[in-house]
């Protein structure tokens, strides 16, 4: 069974352990950063940054409300990314993680163009780079230990089990806590389904999710178009083949 | 060989243009394998593609499409009377497939690992249907360009083996050329939320290729009308009036797909003044538009210069549709958060290096190749 995540928005504090914590599972390096009188810190995920917290503050019944908002890879169900990776160099495991290969990879940063959450980041820096993301701590799963992020998060953010049990425990404290929260788990159809889902007490348009995305699988787009090339190819090659010997024996008639 | 040939210029100060701007290139390709993309580019996350890809790759390629319509005319359809044609535009052709591929190459981030495909199957990838198609159809243009060289080093054998395996090879190479145009529009079906929709649609795939059917016919136009000019021959009228009819006819085509699709949705947002509606107009009127309006008139199809005109108009047109939907048409989206994306210098020397590249080996053919046909009645 394939593990999951669902992220209680209501229960984070925005102490930025997870941030930390994942740097340093995965031996990553601070980047550079600046002072942009926000919280938010770095302001966007990057290829030393798998995870973080975009801080939110907007007004709800007259009171200033803040929102901590983890982000990283959400590990779709039928990842977009996966289906456009040419040498697959990425993969979406059984166990639930969307990995990375560097071996394979050839830099085509195609991923990055098709991924809906904008996820890959690529190590622009450096003369031989590859791509970067959140891994769901795939080698901690399969050594049946619990991600980083999850283990150092002090106030139980994120809830980790099986998929089906995740969600039905998504569905639980919605139902449980009449208006506490939005009736909406962000991640159940987005994209098809992700690994990795949210509950939140503010709309999730609001808290910069991206509210457009469609309910469906991405790679369903491109296989539209690739299942029909095999079409392709018999119907140019019989018309093809018939045209040019139609034609050639109409110059040949000509000719004599 | 003729004599108008032998009597071009190889050394003339164009030529040495073209030699520093290929040197200059060269030496940003050394500092951008030395030091990665980022120090030699103005790429960043959140535009991952930028003019190398724009417009070598997605341009050069649709440039390329003349190789497969006129080789396609003379030995599939048998219309003979554009037999003086074919080696020019199959060698533009290949030239337009080298520089996508040149472009490719030093696009991706680990430029030694171009064959992994070749080897690492994913049937589930557009991007994996590209490269292949890449592979083969350069090397299909190499077959279908050998004769030349062949000619010239005088290996008759081979060149009877080549000619006798031509007809295959060239329905081999419509039948690339038909996906390959196609298939690097499917590569942006998966981005509905981020490309703007005048570009987005479950067409895509069969825009590009009438797309580029309208570009190939009118690069082959524009690069006999120059060629003429410049090695002073005559060039055939009745080849240059077929070949407009033949654009127009695919520019009514590609402009009623556009139409139908804005109709369904987006015709608002085409003119909304913003950039991304701007580029559109630009693109839809110097492309399509007044191309159509001009090639109707039979005056122009008889006109050499006017033809040119044209030519120019449209290639320039669809070369910006490619631009568009690469840079402008997402860069809405990709600049939400603050970051954007103009290219370097740098990028703009290896992007005109591998143009001037083109422009130099095609000289080089036309000067020692039997690029053009003998004169009629000479």
């Amino acid at each position: 069974m394939a593990k999951s995540v669902l992220i209680d928005l209501t229960r984070c504090i925005g102490c930025r352990g997870c941030q930390i914590a994942c740097k340093e599972w995965n031996e990553r390096k601070a980047k550079k950063t600046e002072m942009r009188g926000v919280y938010t810190n770095p302001p966007e995920l990057n290829s030393e940054t798998y995870t973080y917290i975009k801080f939110v503050e907007q007004e709800k019944d007259g009171v200033p409300v803040w929102s901590f908002i983890k982000d990283q890879c959400l590990h779709c169900k039928d990842p977009a990314c996966v289906s456009a990776c040419p040498v697959e160099a990425l993969k979406k495991t059984e166990a639930g993680p969307v990995t990375y290969h560097f071996d394979r990879c050839i830099g085509c940063r195609y991923c990055m163009l098709a991924c809906p959450f904008y996820i890959p980041k690529y190590e622009w820096e450096k003369a031989v780079p590859w791509v970067q993301k959140c891994s769901f701590c795939s080698e901690r799963i399969k050594a049946d230990m619990v991600p980083a992020c999850i283990k150092t998060c002090p106030t139980g953010t994120m809830f980790y089990g099986e998929y089906d049990d995740v969600l039905k425990e998504g569905r639980s404290r919605i139902n449980k806590s009449p208006g506490k929260y939005v009736d909406h788990i962000y991640g159940e159809k987005e994209a098809g389904g992700t690994s990795w889902m949210y509950i939140s007490n503010v709309p999730f348009a609001s808290l910069g999710f991206n509210a457009n995305i469609v309910n469906r699988n991405f790679p369903e787009y491109t296989w539209k178009y690739i299942g029909k090339i095999p079409a392709v190819i018999g119907v140019v090659l019989i018309v093809g083949a018939a045209t040019w010997a139609l034609t050639r024996s109409k110059n040949s008639d000509k000719e004599e | 060989m003729t004599s108008h040939e032998k009597d071009i210029k190889m050394w003339t100060p164009f030529t040495m243009v073209l030699l520093l701007v290929i040197g200059l290139g060269a030496l940003v390709i050394f500092y951008r394998l030395v030091n990665g993309l980022g120090a030699a580019t103005n790429l960043n996350d959140r535009f991952p593609w930028g003019l190398w890809i724009g417009f070598d790759v997605l341009g050069g390629v649709a440039m390329a499409a003349g190789g497969f319509l006129i080789a396609g005319a003379v030995y599939i359809l048998n219309w003979k009377k554009y037999k003086p044609i074919v080696r020019p535009a199959v060698l533009t052709a290949f030239f337009g497939y080298l520089l996508a591929a040149t472009a490719i190459m030093f696009d991706i981030g680990v430029p030694w690992r171009i064959w992994h495909p070749a080897v690492m199957w994913q049937i589930h990838s557009v991007m994996w249907v590209v490269a292949i198609h890449v592979i083969l159809y350069t090397l299909t243009l190499a077959t279908e360009s050998s004769p030349m060289i062949f000619e010239k080093l005088k290996m008759n054998a081979a060149l009877t083996f080549v000619k006798k395996i031509m007809v295959p090879v060239v329905l081999f190479g419509v039948l690339l050329s038909v996906l390959h145009q196609s298939s690097l529009g499917a590569v942006y079906l998966i981005v509905p939320h981020k490309l703007s929709n005048l570009w987005y649609s479950s067409q895509l795939p069969t825009l590009f290729l009438v797309s580029a059917v309208m570009m190939g016919l009118s690069m082959v136009s524009l690069e006999n009308i120059i060629s003429s000019k410049a090695f002073n021959h005559k060039p055939n009228m009745e080849i240059l009036s077929g070949l407009a009819r033949g654009t127009l006819i695919a520019a009514v085509i590609y402009g009623a797909l556009k139409l139908i699709k804005l109709f369904k949705g987006g015709i608002g947002s085409a003119f909304d003044g913003s950039l991304e509606a701007n580029m559109f107009l630009l693109e839809m009127l110097v492309g399509v538009i007044i191309p159509i309006v001009l090639l109707l008139s039979r005056k122009v199809r008889a006109s050499i210069n006017q033809i040119l005109f044209v030519d120019i108009l449209v290639v320039a047109g669809i070369l910006l549709n490619r631009l568009n939907v690469a840079v402008f048409g997402v860069y809405r989206d990709q600049s939400a958060t603050g970051l954007s994306y103009f290219p370097t210098l740098m990028e703009f020397i290896v992007t005109l290096a591998l143009v001037a590249a083109a422009i130099f080996g095609f000289k080089l053919a036309a000067k020692y190749l039997r690029l053009f046909p003998e004169p009629e009645g000479a």
